[in-house]
């Protein structure tokens, strides 16, 4: 109890400090560390799957992206921006705020008891999946059609990152080009690092049928092995009209639409498995669905080709 | 007991991500506090997740399903904003 | 046997959390970065280093033990090689202060 206190109130020091931060950079910094403390929040709420996803992609990822903005922005001329809101309509903008922040907790403190929950249904028919872990059943089978969109509006976002490429820049490499180290310690972490990511990856997303794990916090650390050489200027990304790196991008929801319509066909409804086939065509569609979305977040995280001036 | 706690915590999160959003002026800042919010909002529904733990689940799983689809496509979509800040200020160098 | 791992757990925890301590104190106090760096890498590298070995016997079976020891590692790798790169940004691109 002591401990959750502690917590939660280390992540709002840390929240306020970095929306408060003077530099963007610093405010960056501090969101990196208030993604792993929430990380520390979600295991407490017994929500393992959770915590990996929000460390690999809510600190891990978003922090690469941010900073990476940052730096760019750096050497920029500053953007004219809008003038910031004068003393008294901060005041009354704070104090709206915690009108909202106070709503939302008389909410909390007003929820139903006792909770309603669906835990008793997931446990009930998770043995029909064929598998151990819950939330991976939720996923793969209960809530299947929402995973299909998110996986869905993962392929589009990359389509809309690449839609801002500057004019002469398509079908180039995306983002701009990194630096070539000679020697140092980003490229020695780039050398012996991705080996072992790849092993924890694959483990991860293979325990995820039966433990916390699966194919979202895979495919980040997936990601984040491929963006580690390109950030050390080992490898250039492929460029982005290179058919292979599209197919691999596509072919996760195309797998998860072709076997949901064959489930339309043989069991009369979308997305639904043959029984005893439910754990095989799961998996085939978390390996798959684990390849199309590492590369389309190392792709996210890269962003639009930027053509040399 | 802690599921109110974080519960509460998440709600304040809503807040401080929301005057963020509204008082800083630099884009990037704004995209920051939007995924502060963002965080916050997670945290609160998680809260709900906790408190309907049962049939031996830590928490009930479908709430923490879709928190973990939300993570990713909120992901997806900060990756769109930054692409479209580093685009704006690209275009404001060139004119 | 067990209130000996016990002990010996309890020891090396604290002695790690010593470590921690000592680190932020020195993350927090130290006036430049190069000697915040020093407290944040020796301290908290001996810290979890310490946190690690007093978990081993409880980590239940060679598999776990193991992963734990490859946190460990992983930490060390990374910050040996974040620590320099730290350094080399706040000393600029020539090298110099």
């Amino acid at each position: 109890m002591i401990a959750d206190l502690l917590l939660a109130a280390a992540i709002l020091a840390v929240a306020v400090a970095s929306i408060l931060a003077r530099r963007t950079f610093t405010a960056v910094a501090l969101f990196i560390a208030y993604g792993l403390l929430l990380s520390l929040a979600w295991v407490r709420l017994s929500a393992i799957d959770v915590a990996l996803t929000e460390a690999a992609i809510g600190a891990g990822l978003s922090g690469v992206l941010l900073l990476g903005a940052v730096r760019r922005l750096a050497s920029r001329a500053e953007a004219p921006a809008n003038p910031p809101p004068g003393a008294a309509m901060t005041v009354l903008i704070g104090i709206a705020c915690a009108c909202v922040a106070a709503a939302l907790g008389a909410v909390i403190l007003l929820l139903p008891e006792p909770a309603p929950s669906l835990a008793p249904q997931v446990a009930a028919n998770l043995p029909t999946t064929g598998l151990g872990n819950p939330v991976t059943g939720v996923l793969m089978s209960f809530r299947a059609l929402d995973t299909l969109l998110e996986s869905a509006v993962v392929l589009l976002a990359v389509i809309c990152v690449w839609s801002l490429t500057p004019d002469g820049g398509w079908g180039g490499a995306p983002g701009a080009a990194q630096p070539i180290l000679g020697d140092g310690p980003l490229l020695l972490l780039a050398r012996i690092l991705p080996p072992l990511g790849i092993v924890v990856a694959v483990h991860i997303l293979w325990v995820g049928k039966d433990a916390p794990g699966g194919k979202f916090q895979a495919a980040a650390i997936l990601a984040a092995m491929w963006l580690l050489p390109w950030m050390a200027g080992l490898v250039a990304p492929p460029r982005i009209a290179a058919r292979w790196l599209r197919l691999t991008v596509a072919v996760g929801p195309v797998v998860f639409i072709a076997i949901g319509l064959a489930g339309a066909v043989t069991e009369g409804a979308f997305l639904a498995y043959p029984p005893g086939w439910a754990m095989p065509l799961i998996l085939v569609i978390e390996i798959v669905l684990t390849a199309s979305i590492a590369v389309a977040l190392a792709l996210l995280v890269i962003g639009p080709p930027v053509p040399e001036p | 007991m802690s599921a109110t706690l974080f519960g509460l915590m998440g709600a304040a999160l809503v807040g401080i991500g929301l005057f963020g959003m509204l008082v800083r002026t630099q884009v990037l800042l704004r995209i920051l506090s939007f995924n502060l919010l963002g965080g916050g909002i997670f945290i609160v529904f998680g809260a709900v997740a906790r408190r309907g733990a049962g049939a031996g689940f830590g928490g009930d799983p479908v709430p923490q399903a879709i928190i973990l689809t939300g993570i990713v496509v909120a992901f997806a979509a900060t990756t769109l904003a930054v692409a479209l800040v580093l685009r704006l200020a690209a275009n404001q160098d060139r004119s | 046997m067990s209130l000996l791992a016990d002990v010996f757990t309890i020891v090396a925890v604290l002695a790690g959390l010593v470590f921690f301590i000592a680190g932020t104190a020195g993350l927090l106090r130290f006036p430049d970065t190069a000697s915040r760096l020093h407290a944040l890498t020796k301290a908290d590298h001996l810290g979890l280093g310490l946190i690690v070995l007093g978990l081993l016997p409880r980590a239940g079976g060679m598999g776990g033990a193991l992963r734990l020891l490859a946190i460990w590692g992983l930490v060390l790798v990374s910050s040996a090689a974040v620590g320099p790169m730290v350094a080399r940004l706040t000393r600029g691109p020539e090298g110099r202060e």
